[in-house]
C-alpha cells in the first residue's frame, strides 16, 4: 500500500461511496493506528492511518487519514461533506475553497495531517439551524451568480472572506480579490453584484 | 499521490534531524510541494512539515533591516500597511502573485524556492525534461511551445523560467537568506541562492538536502521607499508574469543616485539588470533614459520562437516601472 500510486478510493463508485462514508478505513485494510499526528520522532508511516480531530462547522469530528490525504479528500470522502468541490485539484481554480481557522484556502493543496485541530467552515455550515440561508447564499441566488453551480460553494466561501478581509471596497477590488475562483460559465458580473449587495447590507 | 512518511517536528533541531535521517523534502505551506507530489513530479519518501516551528513566523521593520521569518505568510506581509509605506516593492510583488487563497497558505521561505511552471516540467507525459529527468532532453527547445519560457539565463539544456515575483524585489535590494542545515547556520546573498541551468538544470539552488531557510533580511536603503513592482501578464490577475520589473530609485535633485532593477517572468533565475542600473546612475531619469535602460536590460536576451515578445514587453515594463518609482521619489503615489 505504501507505494501504491492508485488512490485509495479507486474502484469504489461515487454513489456507493457516498452511501457509506466511513468505509475508507475498512477498504484500505491497514490497521488503524492511534498515533498522534503531531508528536512523533519517527514520523507517521506511509501505510498508517492516524486519527486527527477537526472542528467542522462547529462540530468536533474525529477521522482517520493517510499522510497523503488532502483536506478536501478528508471532507468529501471521509466525512461525506461533498458541498466542497474538486475542480482542477491543483490549486488553480478555487472550487475547493473553504475557511481554515477563518482564512480562505484551497483545500486541495493542504494535507489533512498538517491541520490537525483546526476549525473549518464549509458551505454546509453557512445556513442557520432553521435552514435560512447565509446572506451571501441569498445574494448569489437573487443575483443569478451562477449557471452550472459547480464553482459556487468555493465562490461563496471566498466572497464571505473577501468582505471580511476588507477587500470588497470597489468592483475592481472585488474582481482582484475574487480572482482565485474561476467560473467557466462566466457568471463574474453577477458574482461581483452579489458581493456588493452583501457588502452594502442589502441581503439577509 | 505516492504515500510518504510524515514528520511534524516542534523544534528546529528535530526538523533538521528528521530531514537528515529521512532524506525527505521540507514542507511549509505546501502550495508547491503538495502540488508537485499530486502531479507526480516529486515523489519524496518523507515530508518534514515545519509549520509547527512558530518561531519562524512574523516579520519586523527595523531601522537598518527588514526581517522576514521563513514561515511568514504572503497575505499577512502583503497587507502590512507599514511595509506598504516603507517598501512598496516588497508588498506589491506579494499581492500581485497567486490568489488570496494561496497567499493565505504560502510562506515566504517556500515562495522563494517555488519551482518553474514550465508545462514540460509539470507534465510527466512528456519524456523530455532535463530538469525533471536529467539527460532526457528539453521538449521546449525541441519544437515545443515557448511563449512562457526564459529569454535570459537559458542554456541548451533548459529554458524554464523562474516563476516568482517576490524574488525580484529581494534580488534588486540585496537581500540575504539565512539558513540552518547539516553544516550549521549560514547567510547567503539572495543573488547567490539560485543557479543558472547550465548543464545541470535539476540543481536550482545552492541549498543542501535538509537545509532549512530560517529568515530573509533586506537592508533598508532610501530607494526602497520609492520602489514599485510592475507585472504584465496574460490576464489582469492571478497569472504568472509574462514580464515584470522590481525597481527602486533614489534621486539627488534630478540625478539618479541609486537605482535598482530586477526582471521577472523572463529569466531562468531571479534576475538583476545591473547594466541597466549602471546606465542610469549619475544621469537624469527621463522617459528616454528609462526606455534606454529597458533596452539595455534585454540587450543579451535570446529569444525563442514563442518568447520573442518578452523582449519588447519587458523593456516597456522596466521603463514604466521606473517612471512610477520616479513619481514616488517625488512624493507621488
Amino acid at each position: 500500500m505504501s507505494h501504491n500510486k492508485v488512490p485509495p478510493r479507486a474502484g469504489i463508485s461515487r454513489r456507493s461511496f457516498l452511501g457509506s462514508t466511513g468505509a475508507v478505513g475498512a477498504v484500505l485494510g491497514a490497521g488503524t493506528q492511534h498515533a498522534s499526528a503531531q508528536q512523533s520522532d519517527t514520523g507517521v508511516a506511509p501505510n498508517s492511518q492516524p486519527k486527527i480531530e477537526l472542528t467542522i462547522n462547529g462540530k468536533r469530528r474525529t477521522l482517520t487519514v493517510e499522510p497523503r490525504t488532502t483536506l478536501v479528500e478528508a471532507l468529501r470522502d471521509n466525512l461525506g461533506l461533498t458541498g466542497t468541490k474538486i475542480g482542477c485539484n491543483q490549486g488553480q481554480c478555487g472550487a475547493c475553497t473553504i475557511l481554515l481557522n477563518g482564512n480562505r484556502v484551497n483545500s486541495c493543496l493542504i494535507l489533512a495531517l498538517s491541520v490537525n485541530g483546526a476549525k473549518i467552515t464549509t458551505v454546509e455550515g453557512l445556513a442557520n439551524p432553521d435552514g435560512s440561508l447565509h446572506p451571501m447564499q441569498t445574494a448569489f441566488a437573487e443575483h443569478d451568480a451562477f449557471q452550472c453551480g459547480y464553482c459556487t460553494p468555493g465562490q461563496i466561501l471566498s466572497a464571505i472572506a473577501c468582505i471580511d478581509e476588507g477587500h470588497a471596497g470597489s468592483a475592481d477590488e472585488i474582481r482582484e480579490y475574487m480572482s482565485g475562483n474561476l467560473c467557466r460559465c462566466g457568471a463574474y458580473p453577477n458574482i461581483v453584484a452579489a458581493v456588493e449587495a452583501v457588502r452594502d447590507g442589502k441581503e439577509g | 499521490m505516492r504515500n510518504f512518511t510524515y514528520h511534524s517536528p516542534r523544534t528546529l533541531a528535530d526538523a533538521l534531524d528528521a530531514a537528515r535521517e529521512s532524506g525527505g523534502d521540507i514542507l511549509a505551506g505546501g502550495t508547491t510541494v503538495v502540488d508537485l507530489m499530486k502531479i507526480g513530479v516529486r515523489e519524496p519518501a518523507a515530508l518534514v512539515d515545519i509549520t509547527g516551528l512558530t518561531d519562524l513566523e512574523g516579520h519586523e521593520i527595523g531601522p537598518n533591516s527588514i526581517r522576514f521569518g521563513a514561515l511568514a505568510r504572503m497575505s499577512v506581509v502583503a497587507n502590512d500597511q507599514e511595509l506598504v509605506a516603507a517598501a512598496p516593492v516588497l508588498t506589491e510583488s506579494l499581492w500581485k502573485a497567486a490568489s488570496p487563497q494561496l497567499r493565505n497558505v504560502a510562506r515566504l521561505g517556500g515562495n522563494i524556492l517555488q519551482r518553474t511552471r514550465c508545462p514540460y516540467f509539470r507534465d510527466t507525459a512528456y519524456a523530455q525534461c532535463n530538469k525533471r529527468e536529467p539527460g532526457s532532453g528539453c521538449a521546449a527547445l525541441d519544437g515545443g511551445e515557448t511563449s512562457h519560457h526564459a529569454v535570459l539565463g537559458g542554456s541548451s539544456s533548459c529554458v524554464a523560467k523562474y516563476p516568482g515575483d517576490w524574488a525580484q524585489a529581494l534580488i534588486a535590494f540585496d537581500a540575504e537568506v539565512h539558513t540552518q542545515g547539516p553544516g550549521g547556520r549560514r547567510t547567503i546573498l539572495f543573488a547567490d541562492l539560485h543557479l543558472m541551468p547550465g548543464d545541470t538544470p535539476e540543481v536550482e539552488t545552492i541549498l543542501q538536502q535538509g537545509e532549512i531557510v530560517i529568515e530573509i533580511t533586506v537592508p533598508v536603503v532610501p530607494a526602497l521607499k520609492a520602489s514599485h513592482y510592475l507585472k504584465a501578464r496574460d490576464r489582469e490577475s492571478y497569472a504568472f508574469a509574462s514580464a515584470s520589473a522590481a525597481v527602486g530609485i533614489e534621486l539627488d535633485g534630478d540625478t539618479v543616485r541609486d537605482v535598482r532593477i530586477a526582471l521577472g517572468g523572463v529569466a531562468t533565475t531571479p534576475w538583476r539588470a545591473s547594466a541597466a542600473e549602471d546606465s542610469l546612475k549619475g544621469s537624469p531619469l527621463t522617459e528616454a533614459t528609462a526606455r534606454e535602460a529597458g533596452r539595455i536590460a534585454f540587450a543579451e536576451a535570446q529569444e525563442l520562437e514563442g518568447s520573442a515578445y518578452k523582449i519588447k514587453l519587458g523593456a516597456d515594463v522596466v521603463a514604466g516601472a521606473l517612471m512610477t518609482a520616479k513619481s514616488r521619489a517625488n512624493g507621488g503615489k
